[in-house]
Protein backbone atom coordinates (compact mmCIF):
# COMPACT_ATOMS: atom_id res chain seq x y z
CA UNK A 1 0.00 0.00 0.00
CA UNK A 2 1.58 3.44 -0.43
CA UNK A 3 2.06 5.77 2.39
CA UNK A 4 5.77 4.05 2.67
CA UNK A 5 7.59 7.33 2.54
CA UNK A 6 6.05 8.86 5.46
CA UNK A 7 7.61 8.62 8.50
CA UNK A 8 5.72 7.52 11.01
CA UNK A 9 3.72 4.65 11.32
CA UNK A 10 0.47 4.82 9.67
CA UNK A 11 -2.47 4.32 12.29
CA UNK A 12 -4.21 1.38 11.86
CA UNK A 13 -7.45 2.31 13.79
CA UNK A 14 -10.17 1.25 12.37
CA UNK A 15 -13.95 2.84 12.49
CA UNK A 16 -17.29 1.53 12.07
CA UNK A 17 -20.87 3.48 11.51
CA UNK A 18 -24.47 3.23 12.39
CA UNK A 19 -26.88 5.32 11.10
CA UNK A 20 -29.75 5.92 13.37
CA UNK A 21 -33.04 7.08 11.42
CA UNK A 22 -36.52 8.05 11.98
CA UNK A 23 -39.02 11.14 11.77
CA UNK A 24 -38.79 14.04 13.67
CA UNK A 25 -39.04 13.49 17.58
CA UNK A 26 -38.68 10.08 17.76
CA UNK A 27 -35.57 9.63 20.22
CA UNK A 28 -33.13 9.46 17.52
CA UNK A 29 -30.52 11.64 19.39
CA UNK A 30 -31.30 10.46 22.89
CA UNK A 31 -30.20 6.71 21.40
CA UNK A 32 -27.05 8.26 20.40
CA UNK A 33 -26.26 9.83 23.65
CA UNK A 34 -27.42 6.46 25.85
CA UNK A 35 -24.36 4.54 24.02
CA UNK A 36 -22.21 7.53 23.15
CA UNK A 37 -19.06 8.39 25.25
CA UNK A 38 -19.21 12.48 24.02
CA UNK A 39 -22.60 13.91 23.93
CA UNK A 40 -23.82 13.61 21.10
CA UNK A 41 -22.00 16.19 18.36
CA UNK A 42 -24.40 18.89 16.71
CA UNK A 43 -23.02 20.14 14.20
CA UNK A 44 -24.26 22.22 10.99
CA UNK A 45 -23.49 20.72 7.78
CA UNK A 46 -23.84 22.17 4.58
CA UNK A 47 -25.76 20.41 1.32
CA UNK A 48 -25.47 21.02 -1.83
CA UNK A 49 -27.93 20.02 -4.64
CA UNK A 50 -24.92 18.64 -6.51
CA UNK A 51 -21.64 17.70 -5.59
CA UNK A 52 -20.40 16.91 -8.72
CA UNK A 53 -20.02 20.95 -9.69
CA UNK A 54 -20.36 23.32 -7.18
CA UNK A 55 -17.62 25.12 -5.18
CA UNK A 56 -18.60 25.02 -1.92
CA UNK A 57 -16.32 28.05 -0.84
CA UNK A 58 -18.16 29.71 -3.49
CA UNK A 59 -21.52 31.65 -3.28
CA UNK A 60 -21.77 32.60 -6.58
CA UNK A 61 -22.47 29.39 -8.43
CA UNK A 62 -25.95 30.04 -8.06
CA UNK A 63 -26.83 26.55 -6.39
CA UNK A 64 -28.81 26.11 -3.65
CA UNK A 65 -27.33 25.27 -0.09
CA UNK A 66 -29.27 24.55 2.81
CA UNK A 67 -28.26 24.38 6.42
CA UNK A 68 -28.76 20.91 8.14
CA UNK A 69 -28.23 19.92 11.72
CA UNK A 70 -26.93 16.26 12.21
CA UNK A 71 -25.58 15.03 15.52
CA UNK A 72 -23.29 12.09 15.93
CA UNK A 73 -21.49 10.00 18.61
CA UNK A 74 -18.70 7.95 19.57
CA UNK A 75 -17.81 4.67 21.35
CA UNK A 76 -14.09 3.42 21.44
CA UNK A 77 -14.62 -0.46 21.57
CA UNK A 78 -10.70 -1.03 21.82
CA UNK A 79 -7.74 0.46 21.49
CA UNK A 80 -7.92 0.05 17.21
CA UNK A 81 -11.75 0.64 16.88
CA UNK A 82 -13.89 3.25 17.17
CA UNK A 83 -17.96 3.14 16.29
CA UNK A 84 -19.11 5.67 15.27
CA UNK A 85 -23.26 6.65 15.85
CA UNK A 86 -25.22 8.98 13.43
CA UNK A 87 -28.76 10.49 13.68
CA UNK A 88 -29.93 11.54 10.25
CA UNK A 89 -31.80 14.64 9.93
CA UNK A 90 -35.56 14.39 10.91
CA UNK A 91 -36.75 15.57 7.57
CA UNK A 92 -37.17 13.47 4.16
CA UNK A 93 -36.23 16.55 2.33
CA UNK A 94 -32.84 16.12 3.08
CA UNK A 95 -32.45 12.51 1.82
CA UNK A 96 -29.39 13.55 -0.09
CA UNK A 97 -27.36 14.30 3.15
CA UNK A 98 -28.88 10.54 4.10
CA UNK A 99 -27.25 9.35 0.96
CA UNK A 100 -24.12 11.09 2.42
CA UNK A 101 -24.44 9.52 5.94
CA UNK A 102 -25.53 5.79 4.90
CA UNK A 103 -22.43 5.23 2.42
CA UNK A 104 -20.33 2.49 4.42
CA UNK A 105 -22.56 2.29 6.90
CA UNK A 106 -22.33 -1.28 8.63
CA UNK A 107 -26.30 -0.87 9.37
CA UNK A 108 -29.20 1.52 10.01
CA UNK A 109 -31.86 1.18 12.80
CA UNK A 110 -35.01 3.07 12.00
CA UNK A 111 -36.80 4.39 15.55
CA UNK A 112 -40.04 4.82 15.54
CA UNK A 113 -43.03 6.05 17.83
CA UNK A 114 -46.12 4.32 18.19
CA UNK A 115 -48.10 7.31 18.82
CA UNK A 116 -47.05 8.99 15.77
CA UNK A 117 -46.27 5.72 13.29
CA UNK A 118 -46.45 8.16 10.15
CA UNK A 119 -43.23 10.27 11.03
CA UNK A 120 -41.12 7.39 10.38
CA UNK A 121 -42.83 6.52 7.06
CA UNK A 122 -40.31 8.33 5.35
CA UNK A 123 -37.25 6.72 6.92
CA UNK A 124 -39.06 3.20 6.49
CA UNK A 125 -38.95 3.70 2.79
CA UNK A 126 -35.61 5.40 2.10
CA UNK A 127 -34.30 2.11 3.54
CA UNK A 128 -36.24 -0.39 1.95
CA UNK A 129 -36.02 1.38 -1.62
CA UNK A 130 -32.93 4.08 -2.19
CA UNK A 131 -30.65 2.29 0.51
CA UNK A 132 -28.50 -0.72 0.61
CA UNK A 133 -27.79 -0.61 3.93
CA UNK A 134 -29.19 -3.48 6.16
CA UNK A 135 -32.13 -2.04 8.42
CA UNK A 136 -34.01 -2.79 11.53
CA UNK A 137 -36.92 -1.10 12.96
CA UNK A 138 -37.04 -0.12 16.94
CA UNK A 139 -40.01 1.16 18.12
CA UNK A 140 -38.94 3.65 21.12
CA UNK A 141 -41.08 3.09 24.22
CA UNK A 142 -41.52 6.53 25.25
CA UNK A 143 -43.19 5.28 28.19
CA UNK A 144 -41.57 2.31 29.18
CA UNK A 145 -44.77 0.16 28.03
CA UNK A 146 -45.87 -1.07 24.97
CA UNK A 147 -48.66 0.71 23.99
CA UNK A 148 -48.83 -1.15 20.34
CA UNK A 149 -49.18 -4.99 19.69
CA UNK A 150 -45.80 -5.29 17.05
CA UNK A 151 -47.90 -7.07 15.06
CA UNK A 152 -50.21 -4.23 14.16
CA UNK A 153 -47.47 -1.78 14.41
CA UNK A 154 -45.15 -4.46 11.23
CA UNK A 155 -48.59 -4.24 9.47
CA UNK A 156 -49.09 -0.39 9.94
CA UNK A 157 -45.52 -0.04 8.58
CA UNK A 158 -45.87 -2.70 6.09
CA UNK A 159 -42.46 -4.41 6.59
CA UNK A 160 -41.04 -7.44 4.97
CA UNK A 161 -41.05 -10.20 7.39
CA UNK A 162 -37.44 -10.11 7.31
CA UNK A 163 -36.50 -7.46 9.09
CA UNK A 164 -36.39 -7.30 12.53
CA UNK A 165 -38.96 -5.21 14.63
CA UNK A 166 -37.71 -4.78 18.47
CA UNK A 167 -38.80 -2.35 21.10
CA UNK A 168 -36.01 -0.38 22.83
CA UNK A 169 -36.05 2.56 25.03
CA UNK A 170 -33.54 4.76 24.04
CA UNK A 171 -32.61 6.32 26.96
CA UNK A 172 -30.65 3.27 28.80
CA UNK A 173 -27.65 2.13 27.25
CA UNK A 174 -28.41 -1.65 27.66
CA UNK A 175 -31.48 -1.22 25.72
CA UNK A 176 -29.42 0.58 22.87
CA UNK A 177 -26.72 -1.37 22.94
CA UNK A 178 -29.20 -4.11 22.52
CA UNK A 179 -30.72 -2.60 19.37
CA UNK A 180 -27.57 -1.79 17.84
CA UNK A 181 -26.75 -5.06 18.38
CA UNK A 182 -30.14 -6.67 16.64
CA UNK A 183 -28.69 -4.12 13.82
CA UNK A 184 -25.55 -5.90 12.78
CA UNK A 185 -26.58 -9.13 13.36
CA UNK A 186 -29.08 -8.30 11.28
CA UNK A 187 -26.58 -7.30 8.87
CA UNK A 188 -24.66 -10.55 9.24
CA UNK A 189 -27.14 -12.60 7.84
CA UNK A 190 -28.49 -10.86 5.23
CA UNK A 191 -24.75 -10.48 3.81
CA UNK A 192 -23.39 -13.83 5.04
CA UNK A 193 -24.98 -15.95 2.18
CA UNK A 194 -24.09 -13.50 -0.45
CA UNK A 195 -27.26 -12.34 -1.78
CA UNK A 196 -27.93 -8.20 -1.37
CA UNK A 197 -24.35 -7.24 -0.89
CA UNK A 198 -24.23 -3.81 -2.59
CA UNK A 199 -20.43 -2.63 -3.03
CA UNK A 200 -19.52 0.56 -0.98
CA UNK A 201 -18.71 3.65 -2.88
CA UNK B 1 -17.20 34.63 0.47
CA UNK B 2 -15.25 35.21 -2.54
CA UNK B 3 -13.74 31.76 -4.41
CA UNK B 4 -10.96 30.20 -2.56
CA UNK B 5 -8.18 30.43 -5.07
CA UNK B 6 -6.48 27.34 -3.22
CA UNK B 7 -8.77 24.95 -3.68
CA UNK B 8 -10.04 25.95 -7.25
CA UNK B 9 -8.09 23.28 -9.72
CA UNK B 10 -9.77 20.34 -7.42
CA UNK B 11 -13.03 22.20 -8.16
CA UNK B 12 -12.30 22.36 -11.85
CA UNK B 13 -11.04 18.69 -11.85
CA UNK B 14 -14.68 17.69 -11.45
CA UNK B 15 -14.92 19.03 -7.22
CA UNK B 16 -13.71 15.86 -6.37
CA UNK B 17 -10.23 14.93 -5.09
CA UNK B 18 -8.57 12.21 -6.20
CA UNK B 19 -7.76 10.33 -2.71
CA UNK B 20 -6.70 6.57 -2.56
CA UNK B 21 -9.80 6.08 0.05
CA UNK B 22 -13.15 7.58 0.05
CA UNK B 23 -13.80 10.11 2.60
CA UNK B 24 -16.86 9.42 4.54
CA UNK B 25 -18.30 11.23 7.78
CA UNK B 26 -16.41 8.62 9.68
CA UNK B 27 -13.80 7.96 7.59
CA UNK B 28 -10.52 8.47 10.17
CA UNK B 29 -7.79 11.11 8.95
CA UNK B 30 -4.60 11.97 10.44
CA UNK B 31 -1.27 14.04 9.73
CA UNK B 32 1.68 11.71 9.27
CA UNK B 33 4.48 14.72 10.13
CA UNK B 34 3.36 18.04 11.46
CA UNK B 35 4.63 20.67 9.30
CA UNK B 36 4.49 24.16 10.87
CA UNK B 37 5.85 25.74 7.83
CA UNK B 38 3.20 24.32 5.74
CA UNK B 39 0.54 25.37 8.79
CA UNK B 40 1.63 28.26 8.63
CA UNK B 41 0.40 29.39 5.13
CA UNK B 42 -2.79 27.03 4.96
CA UNK B 43 -5.91 29.35 4.40
CA UNK B 44 -7.98 29.73 8.34
CA UNK B 45 -10.47 26.82 7.92
CA UNK B 46 -7.89 24.14 6.29
CA UNK B 47 -5.13 25.40 9.17
CA UNK B 48 -8.00 24.22 11.56
CA UNK B 49 -8.41 21.19 10.22
CA UNK B 50 -4.92 20.20 10.18
CA UNK B 51 -3.84 21.31 13.52
CA UNK B 52 -7.13 19.51 15.27
CA UNK B 53 -6.34 16.09 12.88
CA UNK B 54 -2.45 16.53 14.42
CA UNK B 55 -3.69 16.30 17.91
CA UNK B 56 -5.44 12.97 17.51
CA UNK B 57 -6.67 10.43 14.67
CA UNK B 58 -10.30 11.31 14.36
CA UNK B 59 -13.01 11.19 11.46
CA UNK B 60 -14.01 13.86 9.06
CA UNK B 61 -17.53 14.64 10.88
CA UNK B 62 -15.25 15.32 14.39
CA UNK B 63 -12.95 17.45 12.71
CA UNK B 64 -15.79 19.18 10.62
CA UNK B 65 -17.97 20.07 13.50
CA UNK B 66 -14.63 21.14 16.02
CA UNK B 67 -12.97 22.85 13.94
CA UNK B 68 -16.58 24.75 12.79
CA UNK B 69 -16.15 23.83 9.16
CA UNK B 70 -18.94 22.52 7.23
CA UNK B 71 -19.04 19.12 5.85
CA UNK B 72 -18.68 19.27 2.27
CA UNK B 73 -15.79 22.13 2.62
CA UNK B 74 -14.19 19.97 4.87
CA UNK B 75 -14.48 17.22 2.66
CA UNK B 76 -12.87 19.11 -0.32
CA UNK B 77 -9.63 20.60 2.08
CA UNK B 78 -9.04 16.95 3.84
CA UNK B 79 -8.98 15.58 0.29
CA UNK B 80 -6.68 17.97 -1.30
CA UNK B 81 -4.25 17.73 2.04
CA UNK B 82 -4.43 13.92 1.19
CA UNK B 83 -3.56 14.20 -2.46
CA UNK B 84 -0.58 16.06 -1.24
CA UNK B 85 0.37 13.55 1.46
CA UNK B 86 -0.25 15.85 3.77
CA UNK B 87 -2.90 14.32 5.33
CA UNK B 88 -3.20 10.26 5.88
CA UNK B 89 -6.75 8.70 5.06
CA UNK B 90 -7.11 5.87 7.14
CA UNK B 91 -7.97 2.55 5.03
CA UNK B 92 -9.18 1.04 7.80
CA UNK B 93 -8.73 -2.62 8.50
CA UNK B 94 -11.88 -3.92 7.07
CA UNK B 95 -12.44 -4.05 2.86
CA UNK B 96 -16.12 -3.72 3.22
CA UNK B 97 -18.60 -2.21 6.60
CA UNK B 98 -20.15 -5.69 6.54
CA UNK B 99 -17.14 -8.28 6.58
CA UNK B 100 -18.27 -10.21 9.07
CA UNK B 101 -14.94 -10.42 11.07
CA UNK B 102 -15.73 -6.31 11.67
CA UNK B 103 -19.43 -6.76 12.48
CA UNK B 104 -18.23 -9.86 15.24
CA UNK B 105 -16.03 -7.04 16.76
CA UNK B 106 -18.43 -4.58 16.90
CA UNK B 107 -21.04 -6.66 18.39
CA UNK B 108 -18.42 -7.68 21.13
CA UNK B 109 -17.55 -4.56 21.79
CA UNK B 110 -21.09 -2.95 22.59
CA UNK B 111 -21.64 -5.94 24.71
CA UNK B 112 -18.85 -5.14 26.85
CA UNK B 113 -20.29 -1.58 27.45
CA UNK B 114 -23.72 -2.56 28.17
N1 LIG C 1 -40.05 9.72 28.23
C1 LIG C 1 -39.23 9.50 27.21
N2 LIG C 1 -38.81 10.57 26.52
C2 LIG C 1 -37.98 10.35 25.48
C3 LIG C 1 -37.52 9.07 25.11
N3 LIG C 1 -36.72 9.17 24.03
C4 LIG C 1 -36.69 10.47 23.74
N4 LIG C 1 -37.44 11.20 24.61
C5 LIG C 1 -37.68 12.64 24.58
O1 LIG C 1 -38.30 12.94 23.34
C6 LIG C 1 -37.78 14.15 22.80
C7 LIG C 1 -37.19 13.92 21.43
O2 LIG C 1 -36.06 13.05 21.55
P1 LIG C 1 -34.77 13.25 20.62
O3 LIG C 1 -33.82 12.21 21.02
O4 LIG C 1 -34.30 14.66 20.64
O5 LIG C 1 -35.43 12.91 19.23
P2 LIG C 1 -34.77 13.08 17.78
O6 LIG C 1 -35.28 11.95 16.97
O7 LIG C 1 -33.32 13.25 17.88
O8 LIG C 1 -35.45 14.44 17.32
P3 LIG C 1 -35.07 15.34 16.04
O9 LIG C 1 -33.60 15.29 15.90
O10 LIG C 1 -35.61 16.68 16.37
O11 LIG C 1 -35.80 14.72 14.88
C8 LIG C 1 -36.78 14.67 23.81
O12 LIG C 1 -37.40 15.62 24.66
C9 LIG C 1 -36.40 13.42 24.59
O13 LIG C 1 -35.99 13.75 25.90
C10 LIG C 1 -37.98 7.95 25.88
O14 LIG C 1 -37.64 6.80 25.63
N5 LIG C 1 -38.82 8.23 26.91
MG1 LIG D 1 -32.08 14.79 17.12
Amino acid sequence: MGFMSSPNPEPRLTSAKIVVAGGFGVGKTTLVGAVSEIPPVNTEAWMTQTSKTVDPLSEDTGKVTTTVAMDFGRVTLADDLVLYLFGTPGQARFWPMWDDLCRGASGAVVLVDTHRLDASFAAVNYFENDSDVPFIVAVNLFDGEQTHDLADVREALQLSPHIPLVTCDARTRGAAVETLTTSLNHTMRQTANGHDVPAVR
Amino acid sequence: MTVNPWVRPYVLTGGRTRTRHPLFVHTLVSVPQYDPGYAAQLPPEARRLYERANTAVQSVAELSAHCGVSLGVTRVLLGDMAARDRMVVNPGGYESPYDPRLLKRVIDGLYELA
